[in-house]
């Protein structure tokens, strides 16, 4: 087959896969996520357990080892079926926490620790390369097949170019594919889909070749059992330590891995999800692995001696002349090994990128002030760069390693180092006594074993560790052998490295934890992670909550930038029906505002925010302290948004009570200018109907003069009228011009009865003073005060109903006032009637008769108020009894006062 | 159908439900009970193993796994243990 074919084929299959990517995240963006988002995509996406590792290498470790490879695939299905105690709480664990990584993870759990999060993230990164690296081996040795099949002769200079340029094109393509958005979420529902279709097209592959193997090479099911009882590998040695600790590592790895942990946790959409793949997952896996041992069998039978076994899937179709079957067997292996890098690389690079690089920039390297722009392009960079990195080291592992280790070791050997985070795993989900220092030193623990007893050993004989240090020990101590551990010689060297590395490491784990003490952060997240299924519901929402969407505008703009969150609030706001930027504050908006924002800052912040803005869900104590600042800021702002709006409230009342007196004001002129109409033409009326009379002239003169003398009381009742009104808007304007000068108020109120008794004099009042308490001398407008008592004592002799009417006069003087009581023996006011008889024309009775229009107690309230004091009426004193009280000096305000 | 006879049905239900989800937890226990039975299969004297046999004991084993997932999770909802719905 040419070379350019195969590289085309492959530059088509991933450019089949970009435009898969592509429509899957045009369609999210739309909204059409239902068919995306379902179960089969998600078990689908878990494919990604099966590397080129399991489509080549399978094969290749059955024609080896026999059945031992099952326990790579059985060890995951025993987690999946049993998922209820596990998964399903690492899952909502992970959903409740926002988790973004399995570092992410771990140092959440132990009171968010930056410094484990680096340790996970290394020990991943570390295991992981090995895992590249067998994916680099495994793309290498598939087009060397197809290099040596070609007649012309192209041929690959040697397998270090070929496996650069592989690793080159994965990284390039992981790039592209996997931080293709700016927007670099933790959730990648193109990749997702993306590697679904991988998942299909390698399970496709794998059975057509396995079904050409059964039916077209051998003859059935029953000529292949046949086949297997007479192949070499029949006699298969079933190790113990082996099959029992490569099951248990399978499935430990299929919760510790990152790319697994990406998938399984991370990208879970839905926590139901995992209800199907409970069983669709295994069913998955056996699948691949069902016609395993018949491929390894009919190729080792008809392959030639010394034919490479983990290349079967595509050396047999192509031995029997099937280019089409060979074809689609290399982009099933070439589909397992970009997935898995594709995955695996995201992965590490947020794991990178979170826990190392971010930490890093902003501790140095942060301008002030940057955009929050560039704190993106950062993160993005970051990933990017870690996407590169992780393959170059996966490069060294591979040219290190010599390339020639079978491919199960090799997965074998990063299945261990990811292993080492179980303890702390296990402690995060079940332990709430588990401590950062006990994770913390098991993990470095088993991480150091491990890299002495399995890593750095893989590495050949030499490259790290010398070969005297192998078979002796370093300085000779033979019971530290790295294969030989404290003497232990009859394990197998990789159960022996999983078992110290796992042993020592949960020990030290367990002791560390239970003799030290965790911090309060520890202890909160401790209870939340092991107890979440009693502190969170399945979908913990947001509840709407107290949220204004400006406020969250604000914060969204700060973060995305001002037209991406622009854009984003008008798309939400038109979603729900309405026009402009704010959209009502609803559960799902807030979901995907959270989303949006994770992509930015990560998603224990956006949440943190959002969280203290809707005031919604509970907020860690870390989530607090990282965003300290912020809340001082935001609670300063909300302070003194909290003063203005009292202002504003206080401002609004006052405004309400002016336009509520104005109102009254309107109400009260209205009824005034009714009540003056009225008053003016009651003896207008009679002055015309008396002088119309006169002009008919033919009357007798004693008439005339009736008449004339009617029209004359009018004409005077009028004139009083027009005076009191003068009066009266003279004082209530307040231009009044007092006349302040000394005076007796003796002789005052002398004077009032003397010009009071001109009203109803025929009455015959008993007038009771205190004369000595009268004489007193006042500074203050006496004409006016004199005109205030006349008109007491006036009322008092009009209204006083009494048959033997008397009136006392008391004068009290209290604290520089003075208080002038008149009291009546009549029947007084009745209480109705008290608030308002100082009102203008309040008349208690239709008693025109008695001449007074009703303004003259409102004259006495306005003189009063103008002298200082006040008239009041006082209830309770036998009869109608009125209370004068003033400043006994009266001090005019000074010119300066008044400008004020 | 009465307020109480309605909640000894669902409490029933419950019931019935926890133990399912005991079930779901003892599914791994059983599986790997019978995954690692091979082993005791000691080949007796010399005898070799028989592949054949091997892997169809095993692919069985794992097939009655995956048709037992499959049986258990469209009852195991995710909140089906501490939740019963009071119809149907």
């Amino acid at each position: 087959m040419p070379f350019n074919l195969l590289v085309l084929a492959c530059l088509a299959y991933v450019a089949f896969l970009f435009l898969v990517a592509f429509a899957v995240e045009r369609k999210a963006e739309v909204g059409a996520q239902a068919w995306l988002r379902s179960p089969w995509i998600y078990t689908l996406s878990l494919s990604v357990y099966c590397t080129a590792w399991t489509f080549y290498g399978a094969v290749g470790y059955a024609a080896r080892s026999g059945l031992e490879f099952v326990t790579i695939y059985l060890g995951p299905t025993l987690v999946f079926v049993g998922w209820w105690a596990v998964l399903r709480k690492l899952v909502r664990i992970a959903k409740a926490q926002r988790v973004t990584s399995i570092a992410d993870l771990i140092s959440s759990r132990y009171g968010k620790s930056g410094l484990l999060g680096v340790v996970v993230t290394v020990i991943c990164v570390t295991a992981a390369t090995p895992y590249i690296a067998l994916q680099l081996q495994s793309m290498t040795l598939s087009f060397a097949v197809f290099a040596s099949e070609t007649p012309e002769g192209w041929h690959l200079p040697d397998r270090n170019t070929t496996a650069i340029w592989v690793a080159a094109g994965l990284a390039l393509f992981t790039i592209v594919f996997g931080t293709r958005n700016l927007d670099a979420n933790e959730q990648h529902t193109g990749v997702v889909t993306a590697i679904a279709v991988e998942a299909v097209v390698k399970l496709v592959a794998l059975l057509a070749v396995g079904i050409f193997v059964v039916w077209f090479v051998a003859d059935g099911p029953v000529d292949v059992v046949e086949r297997i009882a007479q192949s070499p590998i029949a006699q298969w040695e079933l190790k113990t330590d082996r099959w029992i600790g490569l099951t248990f590592l399978s499935a430990v790895a299929i919760l510790t891995l990152p790319r697994m942990f990406q998938v399984l946790v991370v990208e879970n959409a839905d926590e139901r999800h995992l209800n199907t793949a409970s069983w669709a997952f295994p069913l998955y896996l056996f699948g691949m692995s069902l016609f395993v041992v018949p491929i390894a069998v009919v190729g080792l039978s008809i392959m030639p001696e010394g034919a490479n076994p983990d290349l079967f899937v595509l050396t047999v179709p192509l031995a029997m002349g099937h280019n089409g079957l060979a074809m689609l067997a290399f982009l099933g292996g070439f589909s397992a090994a970009t997935s898995m890098v594709i995955v695996a690389a995201i992965a590490l690079a947020t794991m990178v990128s979170n826990h190392i690089v971010m930490p890093l920039w902003l501790t140095f390297g942060v301008r002030k002030g940057a955009e929050p722009g560039d704190l993106r392009r950062v993160v993005l960079m970051a990933r990017r760069a870690s996407i590169g990195g992780v393959m170059a080291l996966g490069y060294l592992y591979y040219a290190f390693s010599g390339g020639s280790t079978a491919l199960a070791a090799i997965g074998l050997i990063a299945f261990v180092g990811v292993a080492q985070i179980l303890p702390a795993m296990v402690g995060a989900l079940f332990w709430r006594g588990a401590t950062r220092l006990g994770a913390l030193s098991g993990l470095v623990t088993g991480f150091l074993l491990w890299l002495y007893t399995l890593y750095l050993p893989s590495l050949g004989e030499g490259a790290v560790l010398s070969a005297s240090l192998m078979s002796e020990g370093p300085f000779g101590i033979g019971w530290l052998r790295p294969h030989a551990l404290f003497g232990v010689t009859g394990l197998d060297p990789l159960i022996h490295a999983l078992f110290w590395s796992i042993l020592l490491n949960g020990l030290i784990f367990s002791l560390v934890s239970l003799v030290t003490f965790p911090s309060p952060i520890e202890r909160l997240q401790g209870a939340q992670f092991v107890n979440v299924f009693d502190h969170s519901g399945p979908a913990r929402g947001w509840q709407g909550g107290k949220a204004e969407p400006e406020d969250l505008l604000l914060m969204a703009q700060r973060i995305l930038g001002e037209d991406v969150a622009l854009t984003f609030f008008h798309a939400e706001a038109g979603a729900q029906g309405k026009d402009g930027y704010l959209p009502d504050i609803t559960p799902e908006f807030l979901d995907r505002l959270e989303r949006r924002l994770s992509g930015s800052v990560g998603a224990a912040t956006a949440h943190a925010m959002l969280a203290q803005i809707t005031g919604g869900t509970a907020v860690s104590v870390e989530d607090l302290m990282a965003v300290a600042n912020e809340t001082a800021q935001i609670m300063e702002y909300s302070a003194q948004l909290e003063a203005k709006s009292d202002e504003l409230a206080r401002t609004a009342r006052q405004l309400r009570e002016a336009n509520e007196k104005l109102t009254q004001l309107s109400v009260q002129k209205d009824a005034f200018l009714s009540q003056i109409s009225h008053e003016l033409r009651t003896p207008m009326t009679s002055i015309r109907a008396f002088s119309e009379i006169l002009m008919d002239g033919d009357m007798p003169s004693e008439m005339r003069g009736r008449y004339a003398s009617i029209i004359h009381d009018e004409a005077i009742r009028l004139t009083r009228l027009l005076d009191d009104l003068l009066d009266l808007s003279v004082l209530e304007a307040g231009t009044v011009q007092l006349s302040v000068k000394d005076g007796n108020l003796h002789t005052m109120i002398g004077r009032a009865l003397q010009a009071a008794g001109s009203t109803r004099p025929e009455r015959s009042f008993t007038i009771l003073r205190d004369t000595l308490s009268e004489h007193l001398v006042v500074s203050t407008d006496t004409d006016r005060l004199t005109q205030v008592f006349i008109n007491i004592v006036s009322n008092a002799r009009k209204y006083c109903d009494a048959a033997d009417p008397m009136l006392r006069i008391t004068v009290r003087q209290r604290k520089g006032r003075i208080e002038v009581d008149f009291v009546d023996n009549g029947s007084g006011i009745p209480k109705p009637s008290q608030a308002l008889i100082f009102e203008k024309f309040a008349r208690l009775t239709d008693s025109n008769r008695a001449g007074g229009a009703g303004l003259g107690l409102a004259i006495c309230r306005e003189i009063m108020q103008n002298l200082g004091g006040d008239i009041t009426y006082v209830p309770g004193r036998g009869g109608a009894a009125f209370r004068v009280s003033f400043p006994r000096v009266l001090v005019l305000p000074t010119q300066e006062d008044a400008a004020e | 159908m009465t307020g109480l006879r309605s909640a000894l049905f669902v409490e029933r239900r419950a019931y019935r439900q926890r133990r399912l989800v005991d079930a779901a937890r003892m599914l791994p226990v059983l599986g790997f009970l019978l995954i690692v039975l091979p082993l005791l299969w000691a080949p007796e004297s010399g005898q070799e193993r028989n592949l054949a046999l091997d892997t169809i004991y095993v692919f069985g084993v794992w097939a009655a796994l995956i048709v037992f997932a499959r049986l258990l999770s469209p009852r195991l909802g995710p909140e089906t243990a501490s939740t019963g719905r009071p119809e149907d």
